[in-house]
């Protein structure tokens, strides 16, 4: 989570220096949820994260250099340039690496779990990220019911932080809570507390145990607040005092730091080491990304194919 | 033994169920119930557990096939008509066409799309789409226009690591028949030269091509000899077999069965008078179906799409400029 933060810190600051081409989307105040989804999940799992997951990322295992390189278009980071920030991925690890559209990825983390149920192997659960914006789209449904129906393994995970971009929930869903959504699929859901890193364990960890061990999809709903406009271009002044100062604005962050120094499983003089450590390591990234050579349209192969022999003639002349 | 082209497209499936265990088919009423068209007839029942009916889900089912190709299995989605699949329209163009060319990749899925006019299907059954898909990149299109062609070219997308975007032709499904399926092939990319001639050349593809060769038939009784290329697949586009076919007849007419803005046709006009400007001896011409949605009564539709009568009647212009 700490990581996480930081990371998105200096991908906020780098932004504001003019360094990063694009946008940059933070996770801030998701970092709970979103850590106990890549704890919660094994080697060998599936995991399709959306863009406040960079926590989440971390603990399934992508190296902050890979964070790093995509966001500074480094030629050698995975995306090599042709996808940067929050889309990154590395799909035959399991690891997907999202488009920009919204509950499109969950049917393909469907697709995964299905063909490795028909390749005879088990035991492996998949993990699809959205927020409450994404439940309005017809692919979350879709999906949602295809894996009902063909009884796959998938963690779906709703982040309801309050606003779809400017939207508040208000305008965007007309029910008491987005776990209803699950009842007419006959998919099991809970509802957690999402700044809650110990509900977040416990609600993601279970869910995942009961799709692991046949139980079917489930839908988790976590309840938090987006503490970060939807990207660092985004003011965020549309944000809502009340929410703000409601249990919902609390930095998970800080609630889980707290609750560690309270539970004695971490000295207060550790704070400061570990955060210097990880700094450190970020920094470290970042210097090697910067020195990296960035991508070249001279030596660019321009093919969109797999099919070396039909490039067409026609695209590049 | 007769076939007809939608038996060989069956044949093919059947063909790479049996030769490669990667691949399942994956669609509305695919299984036991053997397809709309019955394009999968008794496949569920040879195959089992292979054959699959999905929810009337295009979105999901094209993402689920995503999904299963990047963990190497080849699915072939069948749209029940190639209308719906705009309801899967996202995740063909922006998931799975742009997959390799984002992570390396592969995404080997073959869409099916049965396409195309049939008298009385109406507005939504009957759509031409092809050049919609052709027009984003990392998709390959194929057009087949023979039973032999909808055979060999269905084996070989299914076979390409590539989105295959498979447009069948409803209108050519019991019509066509052959007498056996093919060996060999030519493979995807090239076009093919369906008919010699001197006097004009007609580029055309899928069910227009024997609207065409029934036009050239009536032209030669007028003395004129037309050539016919058959493009076979839309992406990659043969260029080069259209330009030296126009090197050898000076006169181009393409025919289309799509509308006519922006697509096939239109690329095809765009290509020989870019790089084969010089071959021409007249403007070159295309014919396309009327630029309104496709109607239902057989009148309006035999008006509405290109026949051969107006394929010689556009070619017989043409050939007097």
């Amino acid at each position: 989570m700490l990581l996480a933060r930081l990371l998105d810190d200096k991908f906020a600051a780098l932004y504001r220096a003019g360094k990063i081409h694009g946008g940059v989307f933070l996770g801030r105040g998701q970092e709970a949820l979103s850590a106990s989804i890549g704890i919660s999940l094994k080697k060998g799992d599936v995991f399709a994260p959306l863009i406040r997951d960079a926590a989440g990322r971390l603990a399934f295992g992508e190296t902050v250099l890979d964070a790093v390189r995509t966001y500074m278009g480094s030629a050698l980071g995975p995306m090599r340039g042709r996808d940067g920030n929050v889309h990154r991925g590395r799909p035959q690890e399991g690891y997907l690496p999202m488009v920009s559209h919204l509950g499109a990825m969950i049917s393909v983390v469907n697709g995964v779990l299905f063909a490795r149920r028909f390749k005879g192997l088990t035991g492996m659960v998949g993990a699809a990220c959205v927020g409450d914006g994404a439940t309005s789209t017809g692919a979350f449904h879709e999906a949602l019911n295809q894996a009902a129906v063909e009884k796959l393994p998938l963690i779906l995970v709703v982040a309801d932080n309050q606003y779809a971009y400017s939207t508040p929930t208000s305008r965007q869903f007309a029910c008491e809570n987005l776990a209803s959504k699950a009842v007419g699929y006959g998919v099991e859901a809970h509802t957690i507390d999402g700044t809650d890193l110990a509900a977040c364990l416990k609600g993601v960890g279970e869910a995942v145990s009961r799709a692991r061990a046949g139980g079917g999809p489930q839908l988790i709903v976590a309840n938090l607040l987006r503490l970060c406009g939807h990207g660092e271009h985004d003011p965020y002044d549309y944000l809502d005092p009340k929410l703000k100062n409601s249990p919902l604005g609390n930095d998970c962050l800080k609630l889980a730091e707290e609750f560690l120094l309270r539970q004695k499983w971490m000295a207060p003089s550790r704070v400061p080491f570990l955060r210097n450590e990880l700094i450190h390591e970020i920094e470290e990234a970042v210097a090697q990304a910067q020195r990296e050579p960035t991508p070249d349209p001279f030596a660019e192969e321009w093919r969109p194919l797999a099919t070396e022999h039909l490039k067409e003639g026609g695209e590049t002349r | 033994m007769s076939l007809t082209y939608l038996e060989a497209i069956r044949e093919a499936q059947a063909h790479a169920l049996r030769d490669d265990p990667r691949v399942f088919i994956y669609g509305q009423d695919v299984g036991s119930f053997g397809g709309a068209f019955k394009a999968t007839k008794n496949l569920a029942q040879e195959f089992p557990g292979r054959v699959l009916d999905s929810p009337i889900s295009e979105d999901a089912m094209v993402g689920l096939a995503v999904g299963a190709a990047i963990e190497g299995m080849r699915p072939i989605i069948e749209m029940q008509f190639a209308d719906f699949s705009t309801v899967g329209f996202n995740q063909i163009v922006n998931q799975a066409a742009t997959l390799f060319w984002r992570t390396q990749t592969p995404c080997p899925i073959t869409v099916r799309l049965p396409f195309g006019g049939t008298s009385g299907s109406g507005p939504f059954h009957s759509q031409c789409i092809e050049a919609i898909y052709a027009h984003y990149p990392g998709l390959i299109v194929l057009t087949p226009a023979t039973v032999e062609d909808a055979y060999a070219m269905l084996l070989e997308a299914v076979a390409l690591d590539d989105p295959v975007i498979f447009c069948e032709h409803k209108f050519l499904y019991y019509h066509l028949k052959a007498d056996k399926l093919p060996a060999e092939a030519l493979p995807i990319g090239k076009a093919r030269i369906a008919r010699e001639g001197r006097d004009l050349t007609i580029v055309t593809y899928s069910a227009m091509l024997h609207e065409a060769l029934e036009a050239a038939k009536e032209l030669s009784t007028e003395g004129w000899e037309i050539e016919i290329v058959d493009l076979r697949s839309v992406k990659p586009l043969d260029t080069d077999t259209i330009v030296a076919s126009v090197a050898r007849t000076g006169k181009l007419l393409c025919v289309g069965e799509a509308w006519p803005w922006g697509g096939v046709t239109a690329e095809i006009i765009a290509r020989v008078t870019s790089e084969g400007f010089e071959l021409l001896d007249a403007p070159p011409q295309r014919l396309n179906a009327k630029d309104t949605p496709v109607p239902y009564h057989p009148n309006l539709w035999a008006a509405h799409r290109p026949t051969a009568r107006s394929v010689a009647s556009a070619a017989r212009s043409l050939l007097r400029s």
